[in-house]
C-alpha cells in the first residue's frame, strides 16, 4: 500500500525534492481524545505548487492544516515550514507568512469586511492608507463590490463572505495559502463561480497553494497534485489522472467513481 | 484640579488628628436613646461626639470598640458575661468584668441604675385576678395559655431553663413572632408572655412584670462599655459617662423608650429632654436627607461595581486561559457569595473599620462573581473557529484578546456588570448596619420603631434606583454592542 510515499510517486519526479519544500510533515501521528486523525503521515510541499488535499470526512484532510499552522500539535512525528520544524515561540512569524481560509469564512461579526482585513496589517504596523489601498487591490482580484468593505459580514452575502475571508488571508501578501474547505458552504451556481475565479487567482498568485476538499472535480480543477486521505493516511498521491487510470487500491476506485464528473472536468 | 487635589493632600494630617469622639448604638430604640443621652451629657462637657447609630447587632458593635472604630457603646452585663467573654462566670458582677476587659483596653462603667432583663409580663388585670406576683405563682395555674417568642422558645437559657427552674408544667405553650406577642398578650389570646423589663409596651399594655424570685435570667444591667486609652485622652468624656451611673432608673428608661417607640418622639428630642437640655431643633427636611442618603447609597454601589469591574474583568480573562486556575477563581468567587452580608460586614470590621469603607469591601466582594462568570462564560463562548481564525492571523493574544475575544464577549460581560449593579444597589441598602447610611438607614430605623412611612421612605428610592440602573446598563449595552452583533445574518 502506499502509506507515505508522497515524494516517490513517478509522476511527480518534477516536484522539488525535500530540501526545497516549503511545508513537510515527517511521519506525523495524531490523536484526538484517542481517535487518531492521522497516522504516520509523510507529506511534504514544494514551494509554489497547488495540491488538493481530498477525502471523506475523518480522512484527517484539516488535521494536516492544522498542524502546520501550529493550531494542533503531533502526538508523534516532526511538521516543519520553510525548512524549520515548528517551534511554539515561532508561531506567530510563521502564521503572518500564511494565510489560513476556512469554511463559512471565520469573519468576526462585530468588525466591518475592512475592519476584518486591517486587524492583521495594523498588527504589523500599516497604516490606514496602506491597508484601505491594499483591499481595493484584493477586492478587484476577487471581485468584490467596493461598497461592501464598509458592511459587517451579517450584512453581506455568503459568496462576498468567503471573498473577504480570501482577502483576509492575502492582506499581508503570505508566502502560502491554506485553504479549509473554502466553498463548502455555498450554493452550486456561487460555488462554480467561485470555483473558476479562485483557480484563477491561485495562478496569478504564484503562492504555495494548499486546498482542502471533498469534491474531487474541484480539487482536480485547483490542483494539479492531489492527496488522498482515508482514515488518516495516505492512499494515493498524484496528478488526476494517476487516480482515474492507475487507481491504488479498490477505495480509490470507488471514491473516483462516486463522484460525478463536472463538464469540463478531468478532458 | 490639580490645586483642588493640593489642597486634600495638606488636610489629610489635619483630618487624621481632629477625630471627633465616637459613640455607637445598636439597632434598637433603648441603644440609640443611651447613646443620645451620652452624646448630651458630654456636649454638656464641651466634648463633640458623633454618634455612629444604629450599628447591626452586638458583634458589629464589639468589634468596632476592640478595633478603635468606635470610643464607647452602651451594653448590657449579662451579653457580656453571656455572648462577649467567655471564660467567665455567669453571674459575674460588674467588677469582675471590669477586671477581665481591662487587659482588653476597655472600660465599663458601673450600672446605669437600671436592668434590662428577660422578663414575664401578664396583664395587670388578669394577674390581679389571679394573685399572681411572682414567676414562682405560676405553678398554681398550669391551665394558663403561654406564648413566647420563638427565640425564647429555643434558647437554652430561655423557656427550657426557666420551666426546669420553677417546675412549670402548663397545657397550653406557643411560639408566637415577636412583634406579635404583645398584640396577642392585650387581646386576651395568651395570658403572659416574655417580654424584656424596659419595653415601651408594658405600660401602654398596663402589664405587670412577675418577679423572677429564683433568680433564673441573668442580670441585664445597663453599662457603657469605652476605649481604657479614653482616661488619657478625653477624660472629660469618661467623665461624662460616669456622671450618667444610677440616674436612669427602669421607670425613666421605659418611659423613655415609650416616647421614642410609641409616640414617634425624635432619640435626640427624648436625651435632651430627660438631660433637662434644649432640644437641638428639627433635623433635616425629607429633600434635604433623600439628597444625603442618595448620594451615600450611589457612591457607595457605583464605587464598589467601578472596582470590581476592574478586578473581575482580568480575573475572568484569567479564568478563561487557564482552565484549571480558572475553577478555583470561579469556585472562590462563588464562596464569597455565600456568605451572608452580616457576616460579611462584621469581617470586614477589624480591616476596614465601620463606615463606607467595609461596606464598599464587602459589596466589591459579593460584585465579583457576576463579572467574573459572565467574562469567563462569555470568552469561552466565543465559537472555536472565530478564535482560531484569529490565531491564525498570527495576533498576539493580547492584541486577540483586545480586538477580537473581548468585543465578542461584550454582552456577556455587560450583563455580569448590570446583574452585580442590581445586587449592589439591593445589598448596599444592609451597609446602613456598619454605619455606612444611604437608603437602609430609614428602613432600618423604621423597622425598629415599626414605622412604615420611614421603611418606604429608603425602600422606594432603593427600588426606584435598581430600575434606573438596569435601564441604564440597558442603554449603554445597545451603545457598547458592535452593530455587525445586533443585526441578523442573511441566508
Amino acid at each position: 500500500m502506499v502509506e507515505s510515499g508522497a515524494m516517490s510517486s513517478p509522476a511527480h519526479a518534477h516536484l522539488s525534492p525535500d530540501a526545497v519544500a516549503d511545508f513537510a510533515l515527517r511521519k506525523v501521528t495524531k490523536r484526538y481524545n484517542g481517535v487518531t486523525a492521522l497516522d504516520r503521515v509523510s507529506l511534504s510541499f514544494a514551494a509554489d505548487s497547488t495540491t488538493a488535499l481530498i477525502g471523506g470526512s475523518g480522512a484527517g484532510k484539516s488535521t494536516v492544516l492544522r498542524l502546520l499552522l501550529g493550531l494542533d500539535w503531533p502526538d508523534d512525528g516532526e511538521v516543519s515550514a520553510w525548512g524549520q520544524p515548528l517551534q511554539r515561540n515561532g508561531l506567530l512569524s510563521l502564521r503572518q507568512r500564511v494565510g489560513y481560509v476556512i469554511q463559512e469564512g471565520g469573519l468576526f461579526p462585530h468588525l466591518t469586511a475592512l475592519g476584518n482585513l486591517a486587524l492583521q496589517p495594523r498588527y504589523l504596523g500599516w497604516n490606514a492608507q496602506r491597508i484601505r489601498q491594499r483591499a481595493h487591490e484584493l477586492a478587484e482580484l476577487t471581485r468584490l463590490p467596493l461598497d461592501a468593505l464598509e458592511r459587517y459580514p451579517a450584512e453581506l452575502s455568503g459568496g462576498q463572505r468567503q471573498r473577504v475571508a480570501l482577502m483576509r488571508g492575502l492582506m499581508a501578501d503570505p508566502d502560502a495559502l491554506l485553504l479549509d474547505e473554502p466553498l463548502g458552504a455555498l450554493d452550486p451556481v456561487v460555488r462554480h463561480e467561485l470555483q473558476d475565479e479562485l483557480k484563477q487567482i491561485f495562478s496569478q498568485l504564484g503562492k504555495t497553494v494548499i486546498v482542502v476538499t471533498h469534491d474531487l472535480a474541484e480539487a482536480a480543477w485547483f490542483a494539479d497534485r492531489l492527496v488522498l486521505l482515508r482514515e488518516g493516511r495516505v492512499v494515493q498521491d498524484g496528478r488526476y489522472e494517476d487516480l482515474r487510470d492507475r487507481p491504488a487500491d479498490d477505495f480509490v476506485r470507488a471514491f473516483i467513481h462516486a463522484q460525478r464528473p463536472l463538464p469540463g472536468a478531468g478532458e | 484640579m490639580r490645586g483642588l487635589l493640593l489642597a486634600l493632600l495638606a488636610l489629610l494630617p489635619v483630618l487624621g488628628v481632629a477625630k471627633p469622639l465616637r459613640i455607637g448604638s445598636k439597632q434598637f430604640t433603648e441603644s440609640v436613646i443611651l447613646a443620645e443621652i451620652a452624646r448630651g451629657e458630654a456636649h454638656r462637657a464641651g466634648l463633640d461626639v458623633e454618634h455612629r447609630r444604629e450599628l447591626g447587632g452586638t458583634a458589629i458593635l464589639w468589634s468596632a470598640l476592640r478595633h478603635g472604630d468606635i470610643d464607647a457603646y452602651p451594653e448590657y452585663t449579662g451579653t457580656l458575661t453571656q455572648e462577649l467573654l467567655k471564660d467567665v462566670a455567669p453571674d459575674a458582677d460588674i467588677k469582675a468584668l471590669r477586671a477581665r476587659l481591662a487587659p482588653m483596653g476597655i472600660g465599663i462603667t458601673d450600672s446605669l441604675g437600671f436592668d434590662d432583663n428577660y422578663a414575664i409580663g401578664m396583664r395587670e388585670q388578669r394577674a390581679a385576678e389571679l394573685g399572681i406576683r411572682r414567676i414562682s405563682d405560676l405553678a398554681a395555674h398550669p391551665d394558663l395559655h403561654y406564648g413566647f417568642s420563638n427565640e425564647f422558645m429555643d434558647r437554652g437559657d430561655g423557656w427550657p431553663g426557666l420551666r426546669q427552674r420553677y417546675g412549670l408544667a402548663p397545657t397550653h405553650v406557643q411560639g408566637l413572632d415577636h412583634a406579635l406577642s404583645y398584640r396577642a398578650l392585650a387581646s386576651g389570646a395568651v395570658d403572659l408572655t416574655d417580654l424584656y423589663s424596659t419595653d415601651a409596651e408594658i405600660a401602654y399594655y398596663h402589664l405587670r412584670v412577675l418577679e423572677d424570685d429564683r433568680h433564673y435570667f441573668p442580670s441585664y444591667q445597663a453599662v457603657f462599655l469605652y476605649r481604657l486609652s479614653l482616661e488619657q485622652q478625653a477624660p472629660g468624656f469618661v467623665a461624662a459617662l460616669q456622671g450618667l451611673v444610677g440616674k436612669i432608673d427602669e421607670p425613666a428608661m421605659r418611659r423613655m423608650n415609650a416616647q421614642a417607640k410609641l409616640e414617634g418622639q425624635r432619640e435626640a428630642d427624648v436625651a435632651a429632654h430627660f438631660l433637662h437640655l434644649p432640644s437641638e431643633g428639627q433635623g433635616d427636611g425629607f429633600w434635604q436627607r433623600l439628597l444625603q442618603r442618595t448620594a451615600e447609597h450611589v457612591s457607595l454601589a457605583a464605587s464598589s461595581l467601578a472596582l470590581a469591574v476592574l478586578f473581575a474583568i482580568p480575573l475572568g480573562i484569567v479564568a478563561a486561559r487557564w482552565r484549571r486556575l480558572g475553577l478555583w477563581v470561579i469556585g472562590l468567587t462563588g464562596v464569597l457569595q455565600t456568605v451572608p452580608s452580616l457576616a460579611m460586614f462584621v469581617f470586614m470590621i477589624p480591616l476596614f473599620g465601620i463606615g463606607a469603607w467595609p461596606a464598599l469591601a464587602a459589596l466589591f466582594l459579593y460584585s465579583l462573581l457576576p463579572i467574573v462568570r459572565n467574562t469567563h462564560a462569555g470568552l469561552l463562548g466565543i465559537p472555536l473557529e472565530l478564535r482560531e481564525s484569529a490565531a491564525a492571523l498570527g495576533l498576539p493574544w493580547l492584541t486577540r484578546l483586545h480586538r477580537v475575544e473581548l468585543p465578542l464577549a461584550a454582552r456577556s460581560i455587560l450583563a455580569g456588570i448590570k446583574t452585580a449593579s442590581v445586587i449592589n444597589v439591593g445589598t448596599a441598602t444592609l451597609a446602613a448596619l456598619i454605619g455606612a447610611g444611604g437608603y437602609g438607614q430609614p428602613i432600618l430605623t423604621g423597622i425598629r420603631l415599626n414605622d412604615v412611612g420611614l421603611i418606604l421612605e429608603g425602600a422606594v428610592p432603593a427600588a426606584l434606583l435598581a430600575i434606573l440602573v438596569q435601564l441604564l446598563f440597558e442603554g449603554v449595552e445597545r451603545w457598547l454592542t458592535p452593530r455587525g452583533l445586533r443585526i441578523v445574518a442573511r441566508e
